[in-house]
């Protein structure tokens, strides 16, 4: 879809922060000299057309409680679809992505509790005959990303 | 932070987004049954405990040509690693910045940095930059390019109580 330059200036504003207060939208509008109205408009029109993936509060989801591990396998290429298969089959298993290296298959554990992540990476070596290197978050440093419109 | 019964349902309620209205903590607070004072109170407490991370618009990255994007990996000395991380999560271009274990002899890599870019030559180069950034303090880098997603589902909160 098209933007323009106020899309973008939108899109740069509310990448930044939102406020929780009775009218917030009307804040943003009056801040970037916009009308409110045109403002929810461009929003809708841009989520409509999936130029907005999400708009709302981000929750952190280890502060909501649960465990997650970032795990990866070096699995030989005739055995790559078979694995897949059976790292995929895990409700566990979040996310699953095959990468360029000798380890070539990263995914995401997400458990309720801390102990299940080395249980069910266990479970998975036992299955699949292969390692399950864990690679658990030891710190998250400040993010300041930020996507240009 | 202890989040109760009260927060797990309006994270529920806005974890797939706001409403876009002109009133959208009103919206919520009156789908949940509660006061908007109340509910706008408990945002702000899971705000200040970084329960809620932010508040914000997620872009969608490749509608904006942001199409690359490489996991880049470095080997910092331990000494070095809080405070070098600290700058190269603050880059601009980074989405995801963390300190992970080593698993020798496998993986000397304790540094993860997630780069996007318009292109790989563009995420190229920006990995050049952390290299500088990083300069003594790092023994070794690499990038891994995702060559096919093969799993995706959401981490969404599960509708348990408590």
């Amino acid at each position: 879809m098209n933007l323009d330059e106020t899309d973008r200036l939108i899109l740069n504003r509310l990448q930044e922060g939102f406020a929780i207060a009775p009218d917030p939208f009307l804040l943003v509008a009056q801040e970037l000299g916009l009308e409110e109205a045109d403002l929810l408009a461009r929003l809708e029109r841009m989520k409509t057309g999936r130029t907005i993936t999400r708009f709302g509060p981000f929750f952190d989801a280890e502060a909501m409680g649960g465990a997650f591990c970032l795990c990866a396998m070096a699995v030989p290429q005739e055995e790559f679809e078979g694995t897949m298969a059976k790292v995929n089959a895990r409700p566990e298993v979040a996310h699953n992505y095959e990468r360029s290296h000798r380890l070539n298959m990263w995914f995401v554990l997400a458990t309720e509790t801390q102990e299940e992540i080395k249980v069910v990476a266990t479970s998975l070596e036992r299955e699949t005959g292969l390692r399950v290197l864990c690679f658990p978050k030891l710190r998250e440093f400040f993010i300041r990303f930020r996507v240009a419109a | 932070m202890k989040i109760d019964a009260t927060d797990r349902r309006i994270i529920a309620a806005t974890q797939g987004g706001l409403p876009l209205v002109p009133q959208p903590y009103a919206a919520v607070a009156q789908e949940l049954g509660m006061d908007e004072a109340a509910l706008c109170d408990r945002l702000r407490a899971m705000q200040e405990h970084g329960v809620i991370r932010r508040i914000a618009v997620a872009p969608n990255h490749y509608a904006l040509g942001m199409v690359a994007n490489g996991m880049s990996v470095w080997d910092v000395k331990d000494a070095r690693v809080a405070e070098l991380g600290a700058q190269v999560g603050a880059l601009d271009f980074v989405s995801h910045c963390y300190e992970r274990p080593r698993a020798l002899p496998d993986w000397p890599y304790n540094l993860f940095a997630m780069i996007h870019g318009s292109s790989s030559d563009e995420v190229e180069a920006k990995r050049q930059e952390v290299a500088t950034l990083l300069g003594g303090a790092c023994r070794g880098g690499d990038i891994l390019y995702s060559t096919r997603i093969l799993k995706k589902t959401g981490l969404r909160l599960r509708s348990k109580e408590g």
